[in-house]
C-alpha cells in the first residue's frame, strides 16, 4: 500500500505546530498503525530529519498508552480497538490519512502526537482507589458475597485503560466517561462502599478542575472507546453523586 | 448541597429538571391546542382557566417562565464552558461515526427554539398579558361581548402564510432537540440503562408526536380559515 499521510508536527509544548504531509510506501495490510508509524520514521531518520513523536507501549492493547486522532476519530476508524491494534487493512491503497493528537484543553501537547494526560491521574488520586490494609491478616474473598450482576458490571467498568479516547471523541472534551468508569468499577462492590460519598465527590471536583468540558450524552465516547466502556457508567456516577451530595 | 449546582454534574441535573418541567408544559400546552382542532367551545374554556386560574397564572406561570430562562441561559453557559475545554480545533473530525446529528447540534436546534419562542411570546404571550393585566380585561369575552375570544385569536394568527411556515420550521427543531434531549435528559438523571431502551423508544415517539401535532393544528387553522 502506498499512503499520503498527514500528521500534526509540533516540536514542544509551546511552538504553535502545524500539518506536514508525508508519503510512504509498500506498508503491508498486515501492519499495525504503529509499525506503519515506525516505517514512516526510519524513513525520516534515515534522511536526517526528526521522526514523529508519538506514544505508544506494550502494542497490545492495554497500556492505554497510544493515542492518536486518525482520519476523525480516535484510536481510528475500527471498533473496540486500540491505534496499536489497528490494522493497515482497514484503509485502502491511495489513501489519505490525517493523524492529529488527542486534542482537549486538559490534554496539553508535549510532542507532535504526545499529549500530557497527567490530570487523568490527578482525578485517580482524589479518590480512585479504596484504602485496605493488606498487612497479612487479609480476610478470604468468598466471605464476602458479590452478586454475579454487581461483579460483571465492576469489572466492565475496570477494563477501561485511561486511554482518554472518551475526551479525545467527546464535542465537549468530557472526561465523564473515564471518571463514571472508575467511580463504578469501586460503587459497585462493598468494599468501594465505605469511600463512596467522598470518592466521587473529590473525582468529580478534580475532573472539573481539570478543565474538562461538560457530558451531554452524544455517546461518542462508548462507540469509540476501545474497552466498550458503557453510558450506563455516566449514568451510574450522576446518581452516586446526587447520592453523596444529599447524605453531604 | 453546597456548590452542588456548581459542579458539572449538578448542572447535568438542572439542565434535565428543566427539561422534564419543559416536556411536560409541552404536553399540557399539546393537549389543550388539540381542542381548538375538535371543539371550539372546549379550546374557549380549557383557555379562559388556564388564563384565569390563580395556581396557573401566579404559579405555575412564573415556574414555566423560570424554567425557560434557565433552560436556555444555562445551555449557553455550558456550551461555552464546553467549547473551552477544546481550544483547538481536529483539522479533521468525523463526528458522524460515532453520534447523531441531534445530539451534535443541541446549541443550534436551542437557538432556532428560541427564536421562535420570542415570535411565540408576540403573537400570544404579550398580547394575552395586556388585555389581562394592563387593560385589565378579564372576561376573556370578545370585544362585542359574544362569547369568548381565545378561539377566535388563534384562528386569525394563522392566517398568514408567513407566520404558519415560521412555526412548521421551528416545529421540526423542536423535533430534532427532543429526539436526543428526551433521553438525554433521562441519562443525564441517572436513568440505569435497563430502562433506557424503552425511555429512548418512548422518547422517539414523543419528539416526532408533540411537534406533528403542532404542524397538524398550525395547519389545520390556516387552511380552515384562509
Amino acid at each position: 500500500m502506498n499512503l499520503t499521510l498527514k500528521i500534526w508536527r509540533q516540536s514542544n509544548a509551546q511552538a504553535k505546530g502545524k500539518m506536514v504531509d508525508y508519503k510512504v510506501t509498500e506498508i503491508s495490510e498486515h501492519m499495525s498503525f504503529l509499525e506503519m508509524m515506525d516505517v514512516l520514521n526510519e524513513q525520516l531518520i534515515n534522511k536526517g530529519e526528526e521522526p514523529v513523536a508519538f506514544d505508544h507501549d506494550c502494542r497490545e492493547g492495554i497500556c492505554g498508552m497510544c493515542s492518536m486522532f486518525i482520519n476523525g476519530e480516535a484510536h481510528g476508524p475500527d471498533r473496540g480497538v486500540t491505534t496499536c491494534q489497528l490494522h493497515m487493512r482497514m484503509f485502502k491503497d491511495g489513501d489519505t490519512i490525517t493523524i492529529e493528537p488527542f486534542r482537549a484543553k486538559a490534554f496539553p501537547v508535549i510532542k507532535d502526537l504526545v499529549v500530557d494526560r497527567s490530570s487523568f491521574d490527578r482525578i485517580q488520586h482524589a479518590g480512585g482507589y479504596i484504602s485496605v490494609n493488606t498487612s497479612g491478616n487479609t480476610q478470604d474473598a468468598n466471605s464476602i458475597p458479590i452478586s454475579k450482576y454487581a461483579a460483571d458490571e465492576a469489572m466492565d467498568a475496570a477494563t477501561c485503560i485511561g486511554c482518554g479516547a472518551c475526551v479525545a471523541s467527546c464535542k465537549n472534551a468530557s472526561a465523564m466517561l473515564f471518571v463514571g468508569a472508575k467511580v463504578s468499577q469501586y460503587a459497585l462492590l462493598p468494599q468501594g462502599r465505605i469511600e463512596a460519598v467522598d470518592r466521587v465527590q473529590n473525582m468529580v471536583a478534580q475532573m472539573d478542575l481539570e478543565g474538562f468540558g461538560n457530558c451531554t450524552n452524544t455517546g461518542a465516547c462508548e462507540v469509540e472507546c476501545p474497552k466498550g466502556i458503557s453510558l450506563e457508567n455516566i449514568a451510574r456516577m450522576n446518581r452516586e453523586f446526587l447520592s453523596a451530595n444529599v447524605k453531604g | 448541597m453546597s456548590g452542588f449546582f456548581k459542579s458539572s454534574i449538578g448542572r447535568k441535573y438542572a439542565m434535565a429538571l428543566s427539561a422534564f418541567f419543559l416536556m411536560f408544559f409541552l404536553l399540557q400546552h399539546f393537549a389543550i391546542n388539540m381542542l381548538s382542532v375538535f371543539s371550539p367551545d372546549a379550546f374557549n374554556e380549557a383557555s379562559h382557566f388556564m388564563g384565569t386560574f390563580w395556581a396557573v397564572q401566579y404559579v405555575l406561570q412564573p415556574v414555566l417562565i423560570f424554567g425557560v430562562i434557565y433552560h436556555f441561559v444555562m445551555g449557553f453557559i455550558l456550551e461555552a464552558r464546553n467549547r473551552g475545554a477544546r481550544v483547538k480545533k481536529y483539522a479533521k473530525n468525523n463526528g458522524a461515526a460515532n453520534s447523531s446529528w441531534m445530539s451534535r447540534n443541541m446549541i443550534y436546534s436551542g437557538l432556532t427554539i428560541l427564536a421562535f419562542l420570542v415570535l411565540h411570546f408576540i403573537d400570544f404571550w404579550i398580547p394575552e398579558i395586556n388585555t389581562k393585566y394592563i387593560q385589565g380585561d378579564m372576561t376573556g369575552l370578545l370585544p362585542n361581548g359574544e362569547g369568548f375570544r381565545y378561539f377566535e385569536e388563534l384562528a386569525h394568527k394563522f392566517e398568514n402564510p408567513l407566520r404558519v411556515g415560521a412555526y412548521v420550521i421551528a416545529f421540526i427543531f423542536l423535533s430534532l432537540h427532543l429526539m436526543h434531549g428526551f433521553s438525554s435528559a433521562f441519562q443525564s438523571a441517572g436513568a440505569s440503562s435497563m430502562r433506557k431502551e424503552k425511555l429512548q423508544l418512548f422518547g422517539k415517539v414523543y419528539a416526532i408526536a408533540i411537534p406533528l401535532g403542532f404542524i397538524v393544528i398550525a395547519l389545520f387553522h390556516h387552511f380552515n380559515h384562509h
